[in-house]
């Protein structure tokens, strides 16, 4: 119970964090409403917006201020969208969700069983081609395995709409794109806590049972690697939502990280800093969930 | 005299093999570190010998020849053998000089941040108590936080330039130093040498200079490896999203970003760059996984 409490003190301590970092951020330039209106405003044009948004007042008050809204889920409204930045930004979500929730899907069913196979095939061909595409899709900028999806299966073949939201074919190739950004990781973990889990006695003696080996892999010791695994997955979606920002951009996809990256180009900051506030408000709720989980799965933990 | 002084000392000498050249050849025991040294070694001497390379200007817009394709396709050039982009410039050219700000990138965000992010992980990690806490709570919520998010916003404020490029990633990727040197630390502090030190009176700063430290240098190196393909990667990102450096300066990830428009009519604009960061990254990945293994006494 301690714990839980002091995972959900740690959980308001990063968002008041992330506020803090998202309301001085608008304020690293000097003067924010230079940076949010167009070069040929007025003077009265300037004066008039510094009043309405209350950039005229101390930092500090601004700073108490904004703080006291956020709270509350009032983060101003939108210069572009003229709303409430909040609801600009909960619109997106479900599109977002939709596309990282799918590429989770997608990177467990390509790492898991490709880390399964090059832990039991060790120091042969098939494995040292497996970790070569590892190194590749580490190596690879995340836009630019898109724009290549884009370019075979897209302007080629046409087989797969190049952008937008829809039906499943739209969400193929950019779930496909993140899926390849974090899949290495997840491979590396599933390999090596398998080549772990294998030189265990149990395994030895499941083996000498008579067990078919199929079910020795799959029963025993992919239950017994599954801790770091799920950590890991469940850890990767920070990482996501910050390829989301770039992968959504390329497929005009219509979530949060083309949303933050629009805002960002219009200059309209009350947007962004809704949109910070939120995506940091899902990784720290994950982490806290994968967290609590890691606790419930893990005996020793418990035991402990 | 001294002859005969002399004498027994050469006779017990073992042929000296120097400390850089032992560690290479434990290094190059796999060859897929070697390739990755190549790889790595081949780029930074295209971007220190780039005016040797290419006769063009890697600025210089010439309408009279935009678009042209590779010199294997139809109507491909040798003088412009990668072709040239929509406004007519020397693709080969641009990656060439692209490769300076790259690597420039990758080389000084890392050297801020492994410099900022080792300090912090030492301070927290030796001094414990309140300092503690509270560098460990700004690492929780950098950590929390999509890097790239931060450092799109924070570039989009500040303006796009190389300087910014470097100081914004420096600044926003040093916890993962932090958070491994702290944990370093506090485990070498029980350590019996350590504690030796504490009990013949050294001084803090002499006991962290002299014997923590060292002791974290080879994992740091190792990190600061993988960070560096991380902030290529990261430039690069930023400049596709165009909150690089600015316009014409070629960087790798501006060249796709203006090149992608044309993936139908032009598909080298988009897909060359692409490959050059694919070889700095994967170089750079491949000596750094290399490395890891050659310090890990459980590998080998």
């Amino acid at each position: 119970m301690g714990a839980l409490l002091k995972q959900c003190l740690r959980i308001v301590l990063v968002l008041f964090g992330i506020s803090t970092i998202a309301f001085f951020l608008i304020h690293l330039s000097g003067d924010p409403v230079l940076l949010m209106l167009p070069p040929e405003a007025t003077q009265e044009e300037i004066d008039a917006f510094r009043h309405q948004m209350g950039f005229d007042k101390p930092l500090s008050e601004q700073y108490v201020h904004f703080l006291g809204q956020a709270v509350k889920g009032d983060f101003g409204e939108s210069l572009k969208f003229h709303q409430p930045a909040l609801d600009v930004v909960l619109e997106r979500i479900p599109a977002t969700l939709e596309l990282t929730l799918f590429a989770t899907v997608l990177s467990i069913v390509i790492a898991i069983p490709l880390g399964i196979y090059s832990a039991i095939n060790r120091n042969s061909l098939s494995e040292n081609l497996v970790t070569v595409a590892v190194f590749l899709g580490q190596s690879m900028p995340i836009f630019w395995t898109g724009i290549m999806l884009m370019l075979f299966f897209g302007v080629k073949l046409h087989w797969l709409p190049v952008s937008g939201r829809g039906g499943w074919e739209h969400l193929i190739m950019p779930a496909f794109t993140l899926a390849v950004w974090v899949a290495p990781t997840t491979l590396r973990i599933v390999r090596s806590s398998m080549l772990e889990v294998l030189q265990h006695d149990y395994i030895r003696t499941a083996r000498s049972k008579g067990l078919a080996e199929s079910i020795v892999i799959y029963k025993h010791a992919l239950k017994n690697a599954a801790i770091p695994i799920i950590t890991v997955v469940g850890f990767q979606i920070g990482k996501l939502l910050g390829g989301a920002v770039v992968t959504e951009t390329v497929f005009a996809w219509p979530g949060v990280g083309q949303l933050v990256v629009k805002a960002i180009y219009t200059a309209d900051y009350p947007l962004v800093q809704a949109c910070v506030v939120i995506l940091a408000l899902i990784v720290a709720t994950m982490n806290f969930s994968v967290d609590s989980m890691y606790r419930y799965l893990n005996p020793k933990i418990k035991s402990g | 005299m001294s002859n005969t002084a002399v004498q027994p000392v050469v006779e017990n000498a073992k042929p000296v093999v120097p400390e850089w050249k032992k560690n290479y050849r434990k290094f190059a025991k796999n060859p897929i570190g070697v390739v990755g040294l190549i790889m790595v070694l081949a780029i930074t001497f295209i971007s220190i010998a780039a005016p040797l390379l290419t006769s063009h200007d890697p600025i210089e817009v010439n309408l009279d020849n935009k678009l042209l394709p590779p010199v294997w396709q139809e109507n491909g050039t040798w003088d412009h053998w990668l072709g040239t982009d929509e406004v007519g410039r020397d693709v080969w050219a641009r990656l060439v000089y692209g490769s300076r700000v790259s690597l420039s990138v990758g080389f000084f965000a890392v050297v801020i941040s492994l410099t900022l992010g080792t300090a912090l992980g030492i301070i927290a990690g030796y001094f414990r108590g309140k300092t503690d806490f509270a560098i460990s709570t700004v690492v929780d919520i950098m950590m929390a936080f999509p890097f790239i998010l931060l450092a799109l916003a924070t570039i989009a404020v500040m303006g796009p330039s190389l300087l910014n490029m470097i100081l914004v990633l420096g600044l926003t990727d040093w916890t993962q130093y932090a958070r491994l040197v702290r944990g370093e630390v506090i485990s070498l502090r029980e350590q019996e040498f350590v504690q030796a030190g504490y009990a013949l009176g050294s001084k803090h700063w002499r006991m962290i200079w002299r014997h923590i430290l060292p002791n974290c240098l080879p994992s740091v190196i190792v990190l600061a490896t993988l960070a560096m393909a991380r902030a290529i990667l990261m430039e690069s990102s930023l400049s596709f999203l165009g909150l690089g450096v600015s316009s014409p300066t070629p960087s790798w990830g501006f060249m796709m970003s203006t090149g992608r428009p044309y993936i139908a009519t032009a598909w080298w604009l988009a897909t060359l760059p692409g490959i050059a960061i694919l070889i700095t990254v994967l170089g750079i990945n491949l000596a750094g996984d290399r490395i890891r293994d050659m310090l890990d006494p459980k590998v080998d």
